[in-house]
């Protein structure tokens, strides 16, 4: 079956939100269009919007392909989508608060304890402990794919540290600059708003400590991290300052910046860091990247760590499949957005059913991330299924199975003009004295046909993303 | 705003690197029109130019003999000399996409593509053919940088520490090539007063774009007294040691203010610049040029550690 194409209904008939795209689009001349692709990758590069790939020693800096089609939304079909994501974001800040304290939802037999107690992700420091305003898990990246006209999924909710919302802005900015009429003709949402939204988001959660206006400071890894670029590039844009672990240091019970001035307090600590690599006297102590002592001083409140510790244990792919369940024990409502089935391979029935059909499932590792060691089993040959299947009765609870959803497509610029190519959708949410959602968010687009993986570093591009007024 | 140590420490070495690139590339500039002339009878012509970046204990752990194509490479493209054009600007680059949010969009943008063009010119050896073009659009692409440097950055200490980077650059380039050449200028000890018939001098004085001015400024014949008070003690001389000292006394002086505090560092500035202020060509000259200019390169580095220490540019200061 034709997956689901957000621009063309039939060669003919264009979906709503696309009409004025399209009426642009048939009166450029397409050699032009090819032009300004070239000119959008010489801007992405002589900013140096570049992403470094891990292990490769050599011209590490790559750039993500961008696609001048713009992903567009309709008003209302956004306001649907963004009314379940609030309630999602809202669930899982309930469900991290409840883990840590009185587990009720493991009392009321919604979620098997199997599943906190023995999980990496869940850690045993943050029990009894609850971050400045109750928020756990600041700042989301929602993974959601379309499959239908009605038919959203959540793939996956990255509470963690996503990234990618620097490439939503610059899409944006770098569209703007080459189509300026397409603004003039389309009624689009902003995003550049989104650093001083999680400027003001941020400082709603100062701790305890802080004295007048909080003192907010971006934690990078450093600039071989694979998304330094956005570190530098949130930090630059919300006005504080990007520090690195050797920049640090606790003094006198709170997290002091080193200045050319002597050592100033921060209030609030944005970290790109891993938990694993957060404090060295509490976590990996082999850490050269982060400040020993921030867990201490962050319990007694001399410190905001966004997002908290611990949070990965609401993405956790194991949690995953009770989502469903975690929203309505929380919202007291049914989730709005749905879950895409999930088999859990910990279970001997379900491991059954997903080793008799693995060339029709996608099977991902339960802490894996970036479109590494998962298995596409339709795009699979049999040597890498029978590979695949061996490591799966080795570990079976490493593993959930999903069906292979058809993912919408969008078209893309290619040289005879547009073709269709599946996509997904990054939105990006910020918690913290309410819900803000920036509308759009990534569109990330797996450039070649048919594929269904979109991950950059596994050759996937974006687009930008628009959400319309009216 | 707070400026972090580190990315003070990160503007200082980015633009001393930058600072070096060019230099580098004037060196070679020069060393090239010294062997077009043929006019030299010495096999080791080149030598000099190593001698003056610092870098022939380096040259000689790898390479044993002195030819043009050899030192060439080595000083445009070597990444294992950490002097050379392109690892100078990896440096400055790298120092940049560190320090980045204290760049303008301007001065960021100006650096990577200056990192990304000569990085792709210099992927091929350069052949002595290609030298010039290749000497140009160094020196061009570092103009490119200073004038998105001088137009677009706010006027606070993060501008300070840039130039504090340049000048302390500039000025031990500068002293390093008048100490390689120190012989030439007084060959014989007396002969301090009589014209010099010296192409090399004109070469060099051509590789910092300064042939024409010492023309302005000093009327004629090329002396060792006038070349020693344009290079050192001329403070008009864009790249006299004296003209460096006056803006880095400046800035120093800048931070002062903007922290209202003094620190030691600016004093060992004030000290160098009294002394070059002070000092006449002849008192150098009898006290020994070399001495001086050694005495200056070891001054130097010691103010750019106290300018670290003052300034905590690293962890535990």
């Amino acid at each position: 079956m034709k997956p689901f194409d957000e621009m063309l209904v039939t060669d003919e008939v264009v979906r709503d939100p696309y009409g004025r795209f399209h009426e642009w689009y048939k009166d450029q001349d397409p050699t032009l269009l090819g032009e300004k692709a070239g000119e959008a990758e010489a801007f992405f590069r002589r900013t140096g919007i570049t992403f470094n790939v891990y292990g490769q020693h050599e011209a590490a800096e790559r750039l993500i392909p961008f696609d001048l089609v713009p992903r567009i939304m309709a008003r209302a079909e956004w306001d649907n989508l963004a009314e379940g994501i609030e309630q999602r974001v809202t669930a899982l800040n309930a469900f991290l608060d409840d883990l840590y304290h009185d587990q009720e939802i493991i009392k009321a037999g919604k979620v098997p304890e199997r599943l906190i107690a023995g999980n990496e992700a869940f850690l045993d420091v943050m029990r009894g402990f609850r971050p400045p305003g109750g928020v756990y898990t600041h700042i989301i990246g929602t993974d959601i794919v379309r499959c239908g006209e009605n038919e959203f999924y959540v793939l996956e909710d990255n509470a963690r540290t996503p990234s990618g919302v620097s490439y939503m802005i610059e899409n944006r900015e770098t569209m703007m600059q080459m189509f300026p009429e397409l603004f003039a003709q389309n009624r689009v949402r902003p995003v550049e708003t989104y650093p001083h939204h999680l400027r003001r988001s941020l400082a709603a959660v100062a701790p305890p400590a802080c004295e007048g206006t909080p003192t907010i400071a971006v934690l990078t890894p450093g600039i071989y991290n694979s998304a330094f670029f956005e570190h530098a590039f949130l930090a630059d844009q919300m006005g504080v300052e990007l520090v690195e672990g050797s920049d640090v240091a606790e003094i006198d019970g709170r997290i002091q910046m080193r200045t050319t001035e002597g050592y100033k307090p921060i209030d609030v600590l944005y970290r790109r860091v891993d938990d694993a690599f957060l404090d060295p006297n509490v976590f990996n102590p082999s850490s050269m990247l982060g400040i020993p002592g921030i867990m201490d001083v962050y319990k007694n409140g001399g410190i905001t760590i966004a997002n908290a510790p611990g949070t990965g244990i609401a993405d956790d792919k194991a949690i995953y499949s009770y989502m469903p369940e975690i929203v309505e024990f929380y919202t007291g409502r049914p989730a709005k957005l749905q879950n895409v089935p999930t088999w859990r391979c910990a279970d001997d029935d379900s491991l059954k059913y997903v080793l008799d059909h693995l060339e029709e499932l996608v099977v991902k590792e339960v802490h894996g991330s970036g479109g590494y060691g998962m298995l596409v089993g339709p795009t699979s040959s049999r040597d890498e299924r029978e590979l695949f299947a061996e490591k799966l009765k080795k570990k079976p609870s490493n593993y959930i199975a999903q069906p292979t959803l058809a993912l919408s497509t969008v078209p893309i610029l290619v040289d005879g003009g547009l073709a269709p190519r599946h996509v997904d959708l990054r939105p990006f949410v910020l918690v913290s004295d309410k819900v803000r959602i920036i509308p759009g968010g990534l569109t990330r687009v797996a450039l070649k046909e048919g594929s269904l993986v979109v991950n950059s570093s596994q050759g996937g591009g974006t687009k930008d993303t628009w959400v319309l007024r009216d | 705003m707070a400026l972090l140590g580190r990315t003070a420490n990160g503007l200082f070495w980015m633009f001393r690197y930058i600072e070096r690139a060019e230099n580098t590339a004037r060196l070679l500039d020069a060393g090239q029109r010294i062997s077009l002339t043929n006019l030299s009878s010495e096999p080791d012509e080149w030598q000099p130019v190593l001698v003056s970046a610092g870098v022939e204990a380096a040259y000689n752990a790898k390479y044993q003999d002195y030819d043009a194509e050899t030192v060439i490479d080595f000083m445009l493209c070597d990444r294992d000399n950490p002097s050379s054009v392109r690892s100078s600007l990896e440096t400055a680059r790298t120092n940049g996409r560190m320090v980045r949010t204290a760049l303008t969009r301007e001065l960021w943008e100006a650096v990577n593509e200056s990192w990304l063009v000569i990085q792709r010119r210099l992927s091929a050896p350069v052949s002595t053919r290609e030298l010039p073009a290749v000497i140009d659009l160094v020196k061009r692409q570092g103009a490119l940088i200073r004038g998105a440097f001088q137009t677009t950055m706010l006027r606070n200490e993060i501008f300070d520490f840039c130039n504090l980077g340049a000048f302390i650059e500039r000025a031990d380039n500068t002293a390093r090539i008048l100490d390689v050449k120190y012989w030439l200028l007084l060959p014989e000890h007396s002969q301090v007063g009589s014209a010099l018939d010296n192409f090399q001098w004109r070469s060099i004085l051509r590789s910092v774009s300064a042939h024409r001015a010492y023309a302005w400024e000093y009327d004629g014949e090329y002396q060792a007294v006038n070349i020693i008070d344009f290079l050192m003690l001329n403070r008009r001389m864009p790249r006299s040691l004296a003209h460096c000292y006056h803006l880095i006394a400046e800035s120093l002086g800048y931070l002062d203010r903007n922290y209202e505090v003094h620190h030691p560092c600016h004093n060992t500035a004030m000290a160098i610049r009294e002394r070059l202020a002070g000092a006449s060509v002849r008192q150098i000259i009898d006290g020994g040029l070399h001495e001086f200019l050694e005495g200056f390169i070891r001054d130097n580095n010691r103010l750019a550690q106290e300018i670290g220490q003052s300034y905590r540019f690293y962890p535990g200061s």
